[in-house]
């Protein structure tokens, strides 16, 4: 019976302090640290390193509210979660914040107690084909097999596609991204289904990227964002708002670099407020007057997160389309900081 | 007068006919026998020669310096012509540490390391009981092993010197008292999780403690209130001690005396770093829990034979799949609201439960084939039932049962790759997933499966070996 | 000068309970199952308040609800329309069919490869050691993931089967062919097989939840009528043997008895296969098998089987030399002293050890997992539980079933142990 201390001493000294219902925020600050549900591996959007350390597009939003919330954006523990568990982990209180481009939805957001705070990724399910196919149009795919991932919203949305052109496929599921893409290169499937953003960065590594084509159809509105408990409402507006600081940021113009400077010298009323000089926009949702000012400074606008995992000039190489600012016709809006 | 003809010397034997010695015969004889035999030599050498001429240009045109696949691909098509395949090992070579270790800080590699060569020479007088000899050969390739991995994996040199002294005097112990060495196999638990999760050193000693508190509190009172009693009690105020004195004293002793290491996550862990701590921590931890199991199961006692079987059919009926998405998805459903503790705790709890189920069958053999005058004997004796348990039974049910154990753990630990489905980093299919994610190694398949599966082989083979030979040694005991 | 009145009739005493061993085990039984009752009440309590907490009903109304997902292998009809239960059995019926076949593959290739590794010849012997170490000493996952790459890897696209008019004019030959007389074609999406197709079919009975398929049934029922045929011939030819000592020659009987009535059936319904054929990106018609599916038959197959092989080979050595020196002294050949004097034996060894190798194989068949198989986990453990987020209920479902299954199995094997076992006589 010796070792069974073993597992009582392991229990003992690896129980977080996290309780599941109500005070995240309190939780979190307890804790000094922010535990973030993420991805298992998908390129551009999180991923661990050669060194363990996790980088991509939700990763950085993670490290912005840690920074927001704990003054430092190396705080964080990211869970790796996959399409399975991802939920489970967000409702038994084992991450506080769920960060992998996960589909907003009626039912996710009602009936398993969600609360998805914001849109930081708006995409949409589209086909991606080799150009020897002769495909141009996914109306085309009849009696075609069609990659396509489980336990994602993706087979809900080909089935309803197919379904209401009359014409039919059949699926071939597979597990991730990586596989997929093996697949698909391999033959194993006419034509790779899953978000445009997903597609284009597997187009883009692909070593004949020129070969295959993403065909123009987007048959669902796949808005991606981060994911909260339903109930916790301060600790959903600390994560909304560290988000919208983000956009607005980078709406002001205000960048990584020159953050401290434009606290120094602006002008803007709202600047102030977002930068903390003015106003006690930090303090009335929990946060220290500066917390906004921490994230910009340490992971950038939501232009340069964009930029340095997946934006143009990336292997990924996503342009913004819908996710460009408000202002230049995209969709990405934040509501007045006032 | 005839002379008597009487050899003197013997002549040296007769070398025997050409055909039937040399290669020629051993061939004819062991390939060429029949034409069964002929046609089924043919049909391997045929396979032979399939499986090697499709794979040898692959494993020649190997790369091990290169960034990215693309580079390999690239490499591979200037040296040997375009269309040529080649492995392209430098993947293994950038990433071999996260095949290992996971994301366990580079420079504390020599923790792991050091756990491991020390689990062997706790195993030790486990498994040669006072063998003084191959006590020793143990210990003394334990230290080679670690003279060799502790400098690489970034050891101190403290802890050097600490590894050092403390194999030193195992070595001693080992010659002098070998039964000695046992109080190293009890304190090994608490030293490895120390070694492996970091902390302050007085973490371990206080859980240890609490089993000073038990046996010190049965000691007392088993001469005033009996047996069971005292052991109840015992267990109790270990139980408080565990839960309400241990926090407060290891926060007090390491205020004053702050010794130990930096502490790491279990998130962090990963590889067959993770593969070897599950499978470990589960099969050691389910070795009690196994044995009350199995003797819950032989028990008269119809209530507590019934729950044993029903825990032990349940475990066995389901995929061990199932179980650890309970795991992960159902363990807080059946805990207090709000209680919650990282993911691979509570795998290593529901393995160490389905460990257990296959740990008790196990035993349950070992129980069944002792004799049954062995009961009787030990029912003659006037022995009460955990005295004839611990004293005539169990030793040799679990000797017997020793094969059985490896093989279940071999198994176990083949199983540890299933834990990647609940988004943990097992080597097999996490670590690979991760290394692929990388834009760099995207599509690469056939090296980190088979780098994986090399290790795992090497490792399952030796133990299958060594439970083979255990077996064999057991049997001529036993006849 | 005892006598039985004698002794004292002993007053209960409360200390008793736990010092005499008489009560004592009722004593621990007693607190045993209180200690169980109040963890499982504890388990329950806090289950409600978990739910409560996340505003949940613990309900499984949601079987019945469109489950609105494509399964792309179904053994009975499913369309996206249908629910989440019909999904259940498609899944549970893709859990069955990897395991039929696989204990199937994996008796018949096990068997092979023990007897082999005793060969007397160097090579074979040797190889069939390396196969069965190799496949024993690495995780089983491993094999799924390979062999399922190697299909996908290896195999030709469907399009290399294609013939157009400007290569029969050229008069090339296409890069890949069909196999057996052009019937099945293995691309690297899946196999294409014949399907066996009646024209004139029985039709199906409606029987409210379930549709009876009257074809099936008619087949199952006359092969059943031959098989039990067949063995009343073969016990009055045991008769007779046993009677005269001369065994009459019975082998055409029992064939025609085994095959005519079932080919009459099928010639009556209009029995006919229908073949694949390469029509648009696909080939069509025939019975697509995905590679999924194959990948994991041959994976289980092939590592069960290094399993049973150790198990067979431990069988036939644990028969004594003498019994096949008896065999031999008798003039039989070594074939036959194997299938008539030693396997027979070693059965008797060989199938307890035997059940639990197919327990594995059925549990093992969840591993699915890895190549998205969508088998009982894919479907009720997998895509159901992710659309509609209810874990508790499909889990427990799930494992349920599974206990259902290697509980059945188990009864099944153990009930023909005690036929094959010797009996005490």
């Amino acid at each position: 019976m010796k070792k069974s201390v073993f597992l009582g001493t392991l229990a003992a000294t690896t129980v977080l302090a996290g309780v599941a219902f109500g005070g995240t925020l309190d939780d979190v600050k307890k804790r000094g640290e922010l535990i973030c549900g993420s991805n298992t591996g998908l390129t551009g959007f999180g991923m661990p390193d050669a060194n363990g350390n996790w980088v991509g597009f939700d990763v950085d939003l993670c490290r912005a509210i840690a920074a927001a919330v704990l003054g430092d954006a190396t705080k964080v523990k990211f869970v790796p979660t996959t399409g399975e568990t991802r939920f489970t982990a967000l409702q038994s209180g084992e991450v506080d914040v769920l960060v992998r481009n996960s589909t907003w939805t009626f039912s996710r957001d009602t009936e398993l107690a969600l609360d998805f705070v914001a849109v930081n990724y708006y995409d949409g399910q589209g086909f991606m084909v080799k150009k020897d196919l002769g495909v141009s149009s996914a109306k085309e795919l009849d009696g075609a097999t069609v990659c396509i991932q489980t336990g994602t919203t993706t087979e809900l949305n080909l089935a309803d596609f197919f379904k209401q052109n009359n014409i039919s496929y059949t699926p071939v599921t597979v597990a991730d991204d990586s596989e997929a893409q093996r697949q698909y290169l391999a033959g194993a499937c006419d034509a790779y289904t899953t978000d445009a953003s997903g597609l284009a960065a597997s187009r883009a590594t692909m070593p004949d990227a020129a070969n295959h084509i993403i065909l123009p159809e987007i048959i669902s509105k796949e808005p991606l964002g981060p994911v909260v408990r339903h109930g916790d409402n301060n600790w959903g507006d600390v994560v909304r708002w560290t988000y919208f600081a983000l956009l607005i940021a980078e709406e002001k113009g205000v960048t990584k670099a020159n953050v401290d400077e434009v606290a120094a010298s602006t002008a803007d009323e709202e600047v102030k407020r977002l930068l903390g000089v003015s106003g006690d926009m930090g303090p009335k949702i929990g946060l220290s007057n500066d917390a906004f000012k921490n994230a910009i400074k340490a992971v950038g606008n939501y232009g340069e997160i964009f930029a340095a995992n997946i934006g143009e000039g990336t292997t990924i190489n996503l342009a913004r389309g819908l996710n460009a600012l408000w202002t230049q016709g995209g969709l990405q809006y934040a509501p007045p900081l006032r | 007068m005839a002379e008597n003809f009487v050899r003197s010397q013997m002549l040296p034997p007769e070398a025997p006919p050409a055909s039937q010695s040399g290669a020629l015969s051993w061939v004819r004889e062991n390939l060429f026998s029949g034409p069964l035999n002929t046609i089924l030599t043919l049909l391997g050498l045929l396979s032979l020669y399939w499986l090697v001429s499709s794979s040898l240009p692959w494993w020649l045109n190997s790369v091990w310096h290169a960034s990215s696949l693309g580079e390999c691909r690239t490499i591979v098509a200037a040296s040997a012509g375009e269309g040529a395949t080649g492995a392209c090992w430098a993947v293994i070579r950038e990433r071999w540490h996260q095949f290992l270790f996971g994301f366990y800080p580079q420079d504390s590699y020599w923790r792991p390391v050091l756990a491991l060569g020390l689990l062997f020479a706790a195993l030790a007088p486990v498994l040669f009981a006072g063998q003084k000899r191959n006590l020793a050969i143990i210990l003394g390739c334990v230290a080679v092993f670690l003279l060799i991995t502790l400098p690489l994996g970034g050891a101190g040199l403290v802890a050097g010197l600490l590894v050092a002294v403390l194999l030193a005097a195992l070595l001693a112990l080992s010659q002098s008292r070998p039964q000695g060495l046992l109080w190293f196999t009890a304190i090994y638990p608490g030293l490895c999780f120390w070694l492996l999760w970091g902390g302050p050193i007085w973490t371990p000693i206080a859980a240890l403690a609490g089993f000073v508190v038990l046996w010190v509190v049965f000691r007392l009172l088993s001469p005033r209130i009996g047996v069971p009693v005292a052991a109840g009690v015992g267990f109790v105020a270990a139980v408080l001690w565990w839960l309400f004195a241990m926090g407060p004293v290891v926060g007090t002793l390491a205020g004053l005396l702050p010794m130990g290491l930096p502490k790491v996550n279990s998130d962090q862990f990963g590889g067959f770093l993770l593969a070897i701590t599950i499978g470990v921590t589960a099969i050691s931890c389910s070795l009690p829990i196994g044995i009350l199991l199995a003797l819950g199961r032989q028990s008269d006692m119809i209530i507590v034979k019934a729950l044993s079987v029903a825990f032990i059919e349940f475990i066995r009926g389901v995929p061990l799949i199932t179980l650890l998405f309970t795991a992960s998805l159902l363990l807080q459903y059946f805990l207090p609201p709000g209680t919650n503790f990282d993911i691979i705790l509570r795998v290593i709890i529901l393995v160490t439960l389905f460990a257990s189920a296959y740990i008790a069958e196990v035993i349950r053999g070992g129980l069944a084939a002792l004799p049954r005058g062995q009961y009787e004997a030990a029912d003659a004796l006037g022995l009460d039932y955990w005295q004839a348990q611990r004293l005539i039974i169990l030793p040799q049910a679990l000797k017997i049962s020793i094969p059985g154990i490896v093989s279940s753990f071999i198994g176990l630990f083949k199983d540890t790759t299933l834990v990647a489905f609940v988004g943990l980093m097992d080597p097999l299919k996490g670590v690979t997933q991760i290394v692929r994610a990388d834009i760099n190694w995207k599509g690469i398949y056939w090296e980190p499966y088979i780098f994986v599966g090399a290790i795992f082989f090497v490792i399952c083979f030796s133990m299958s070996r060594y439970s083979m030979y255990l077996e064999r040694k057991l049997k001529t005991d036993h006849r | 000068m005892a006598l039985a009145t004698d002794v004292p009739k002993e007053s209960f005493r409360l200390s008793m309970l736990i010092y005499d061993s008489r009560y004592r085990a009722v004593t621990i039984q007693v607190v045993v199952l209180l200690c169980f009752g109040l963890f499982v009440a504890w388990l329950l309590n806090n289950v409600v308040q978990n739910l409560a907490a996340r505003g949940k009903v613990f309900d499984y109304g949601f079987l019945w609800a469109r489950a609105g997902y494509d399964i792309n292998q179904q053994l009975i009809p499913y369309t996206n329309d249908s629910n989440h239960f019909r999904a259940l059995l498609v899944g549970l019926l893709n859990t069955l069919v990897v395991a039929f076949f696989g204990c199937i593959f994996a008796t018949i290739l096990g068997i092979f490869v023990g007897v082999l590794r005793l060969s007397k010849n160097w090579l074979v012997s040797r190889l069939m050691t390396v196969y069965v170490e190799m496949f024993r000493n690495v995780p089983l996952l491993l094999w799924i993931l390979l062999s399922y790459v190697i299909f996908s890897e290896a195999m030709p696209e469907p399009k290399a089967f294609r013939v157009t008019d400007e290569m029969v004019a050229a008069g090339q030959e296409p890069a890949a062919s069909m196999l057996f007389f052009d019937s099945v074609a293995i691309t690297n999406r899946g196999t294409s097989i014949p399907a066996p197709l009646f024209s004139r079919g029985l039709g199906s009975v409606d029987l409210g939840f379930v549709s009876l398929n009257l074809t099936f049934l008619a087949t199952t029922v006359v092969l059943g009528l031959s098989i039990w045929a067949n063995r009343r011939l073969r016990a009055s030819a045991r008769a007779t043997q046993e009677a005269t000592g001369i065994r009459p020659v019975i082998w055409w009987k029992s064939l025609l008895i085994l095959l005519a009535p079932i080919v009459l059936l099928f010639i009556a319904m209009g029995f006919h296969l229908d073949y694949p054929a390469l029509k648009g990106f696909n080939f069509q018609g025939g019975l697509q098998v995905a590679h999924s599916f194959t990948a994991l038959l041959i994976a289980l197959t092939l590592y069960t089987a290094a399993f049973i092989a150790e198990i067979v080979r431990a069988g036939i050595q644990a028969i004594s030399r003498g019994q096949s020196e008896a065999a031999f002294a008798l003039g039989l050949r070594p074939g036959r002293t194997m299938s008539l004097v030693i396997l027979p034996q070693a059965l008797r060894v060989i199938i307890p050890p035997l059940i639990s190798q197919y327990l594995n194989l059925t549990k093992n068949t969840s591993l699915g997992i890895a190549v998205s198989y969508l088998d009982l986990r894919g479907t009720l453990g997998g895509i159901t539980l992710n659309q509609t987020g209810r874990e508790l209920e499909c889990m427990l479902l799930m494992m349920v079933i599974y206990l259902i299954i290697s509980l059945c199995i188990s009864a099944v094997m153990n009930f023909y142990n005690k036929t094959v076992q010797l009996k005490a006589r």
